[in-house]
């Protein structure tokens, strides 16, 4: 069976359960290898890889590598696919995968493919455009097929596998040091899970009326182990910091959950939620057109409805 | 200073966008056209750096012949000039293929700084930037969230998963924006009668040295096999609160085994 590469998203040695997902849809398309780039790679992280289906491990650790921005990882990428021919590229789509396997397809030659839900056989992708209007399946007719597929495209499943180690010496060419890192600044992250990553999302809008009342969104993000969001209006009203907003102008989530309070619906707030598996609204506007894509809706205020919801949600936890 | 701001013409996402049956490409006729709207943020950052640090900003836009609409609105927010890639080779293209046209017409006009949004509305691959930082040996300084210049360095904030990442290069490079960098300002009465005035230079394909077997539909790396509207979601259940709203909906999540 031919290799996949999986390129490992991982923060300082963390592994973000979107390559767990990837091992996992690999695993339908050939022979998972994982890719390693940067610090931090450990025992334990080995483990997890095979855990989900690494046959093999590539790994590039030089600390050189993250001080970069992005193209250190393309040219790692770009000699595995000269040297090994694998039958595909697989990278999570996020702001950065995505700029990764940009500059992967110039330098391979290869077609890319951005945002997909889905990857089947043949690497033949699923896609959600136009705000959710329209499903498309794309492939790659010319070189190597590189798609970056969107987190929680597929839920995470064990195989364990043999996870092989295979050191990769890199050495990086000028214009890959081009652009240096000369800090980096990591947010608290208070505990939720990332934004893009989370299984559930909890988002809240103008209708939360104030910054104050963001709480009551949290605490039922909290009690669902969901990362917090926000509509446009609610991060322009200043009630929410900007890089939760969710939508055209915002970040995509695809999540098993997605709970809209006091969101009406608009289409450039949909075109980032709207793959989301299960939706559930709550507002008092039984017209708003978000409730058309609600798996459940309850019409009500909010600010009733959402703490007893986190009430229930504590009493049954 | 030589700045280019790259600027697309994208449907107005209000409208109902669709993909044409016979070439299974984006309908541009079908909706109206408009500025996609991170590329306003990267036209009012190439203004506030000329205004600080002097020299030129160059609007360039690849696109069918109704892009100049689009073109004059960055030339009447306060543009110099500005490029029109216009040529029925290009219809089709894909990101592989549009990142050569337009590195291709960069090497052409020159640039110290070229400034994108990080992604369009319609496509939505976020991929261009990187793929021009690539292809033309320009230092990557992407997702920025703000954009300082001393000199011949340039410093950005970079939007990261976890925070920030601060990032520093020596021109050229290439820079995208995120929403938050600026508020792009509105074209004045006056700076629209003056971009009725100033030049925008069309060039095809052949102008900027663009091989034609690495363009359009037929050359694109990559394909639609096919596509439909979204299937309607199933009627999901709406319930008014009596009360008894949270403990429905708690219910709900149960019954799904979210809870
Ligand atoms: C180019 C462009 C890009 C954009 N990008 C984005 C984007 O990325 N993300 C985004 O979200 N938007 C985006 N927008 C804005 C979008 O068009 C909407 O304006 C925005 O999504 C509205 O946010 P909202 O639903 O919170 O507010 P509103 O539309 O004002 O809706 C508030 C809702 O809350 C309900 N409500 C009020 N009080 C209560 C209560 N007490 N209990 C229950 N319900 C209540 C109301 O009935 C209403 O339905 C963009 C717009 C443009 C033009
Ligand atoms: C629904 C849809 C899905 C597509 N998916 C893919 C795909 O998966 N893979 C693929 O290779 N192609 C894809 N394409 C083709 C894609 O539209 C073109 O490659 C496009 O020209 C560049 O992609 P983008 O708009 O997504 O660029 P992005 O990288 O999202 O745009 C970032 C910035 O690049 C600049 N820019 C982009 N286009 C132009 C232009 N024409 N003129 C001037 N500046 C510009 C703007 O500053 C913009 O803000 C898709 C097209 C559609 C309509």
């Amino acid at each position: 069976m031919s290799e996949v590469l999986v390129l490992v998203d991982h923060v300082e040695g963390e592994i973000k359960k979107v390559t767990l997902e990837l091992l996992t849809l690999a695993r339908s398309l050939g022979a998972p290898s994982a890719v390693w780039a940067g610090p931090g790679y450990s025992d334990a992280a080995r483990a997890r890889l095979a855990e989900f289906g690494a046959e093999k491990i590539y790994v590039a650790d030089a600390e050189e590598i993250a001080q970069y921005v992005v193209a250190p990882r393309a040219e790692l990428l770009a000699r595995l696919v000269a040297d090994r021919s694998p039958a595909g590229v697989l990278v999570a789509a996020t702001g950065e995968g995505k700029e990764i396997a940009g500059r992967l397809a110039v330098k391979t030659d290869s077609g890319v493919i951005t945002d997909a839900v889905g990857v089947g056989d043949g690497f033949v992708a699923d896609l959600s455009i136009f705000g959710g209007g329209v499903n498309v399946r794309s492939r790659v007719t010319r070189g190597t097929p590189i798609i970056a597929v969107r987190p929680n495209a597929t839920p995470p499943v064990a195989a364990p596998a043999a996870g092989t180690e295979e050191k990769v010496a890199l050495v990086l060419s000028d214009s890959a040091r081009a652009a240096r890192v000369v800090e980096r600044v990591t947010q608290e992250k208070g505990g939720r899970p990332e934004l893009t990553e989370a299984a559930i999302v909890v988002s809240g809008g103008r209708g939360v009326g104030s910054a104050d009342n963001f709480a009551i969104i949290e605490e039922l993000a909290d009690s669902l182990g969901a990362a917090v969001g926000a509509s446009r209006a609610a991060t322009d009203a200043g009630w929410y910091p900007h890089q939760f907003q969710v939508g055209q102008t915002g970040k995509t989530v695809s999540p098993q959950l997605y709970i809209a309070a006091g969101i009406s619906g608009a289409i450039q707030h949909r075109a980032g939620m709207q793959t989301s598996k299960t939706i559930v609204v709550i507002n008092k506007d039984a017209e708003a057109p978000l409730f058309e894509i609600a798996d459940f809706g309850v019409v009500g205020d909010l600010h009733q409805v959402v703490p007893r919801l986190t009430e229930e949600i504590r009493k049954r936890g | 200073m030589n700045i280019v701001v790259c600027v697309k013409q994208v449907p107005d996402t209000a409208t109902e966008r669709k993909l044409r049956s016979d070439d299974k490409t984006l309908d541009r006729d079908a909706a109206d056209g408009v500025v996609n709207e991170l590329d306003e943020y990267a036209v009012e950052e190439a203004l506030r750096l000329k205004e600080a640090h002097g020299g030129e900003v160059t609007v360039l836009s690849m696109g069918p012949a109704k892009a100049t609409e689009t073109i004059r609105k960055a030339l009447a927010m306060g543009a110099d000039k500005a490029v029109h890639l216009h040529d029925d080779a290009l219809h089709g293209s894909d990101a592989l293929s549009t990142s050569y046209a337009i590195a291709q017409t960069l090497k052409k006009i020159g640039f110290d700084l070229v400034i994108l949004g990080s992604e369009s509305t319609d496509a939505r691959t976020g991929v261009l930037a990187a793929m021009l930082a690539e292809r033309l040996g320009a230092a990557q300084l992407t997702l920025a969230s703000k954009v300082e210049i001393d000199k011949t360095v340039v410093t950005v904030e970079r939007v990261t998963d976890y925070g920030h990442d601060r990032v520093e290069a020596t021109l050229p490079a290439v820079v995208s924006v995120v929403e938050k960098i600026n508020e792009p300002r509105y074209p004045s009465f006056k700076g629209i009668m003056a971009a009725k005035k100033k030049p925008v230079e069309t060039l095809a394909a052949a102008d900027a040295e663009i091989a034609l077997d690495q363009v359009g539909l037929a050359n694109a790396w990559s394909e639609v096999v096919d596509f439909a509207p979204a299937p309607p979601r199933a009627a999901g259940t709406v319930i008014k609160d009596e009360g008894d709203g949270g403990a429905k909906v708690a219910e709900f999540l149960a019954s799904k085994k979210f809870v």
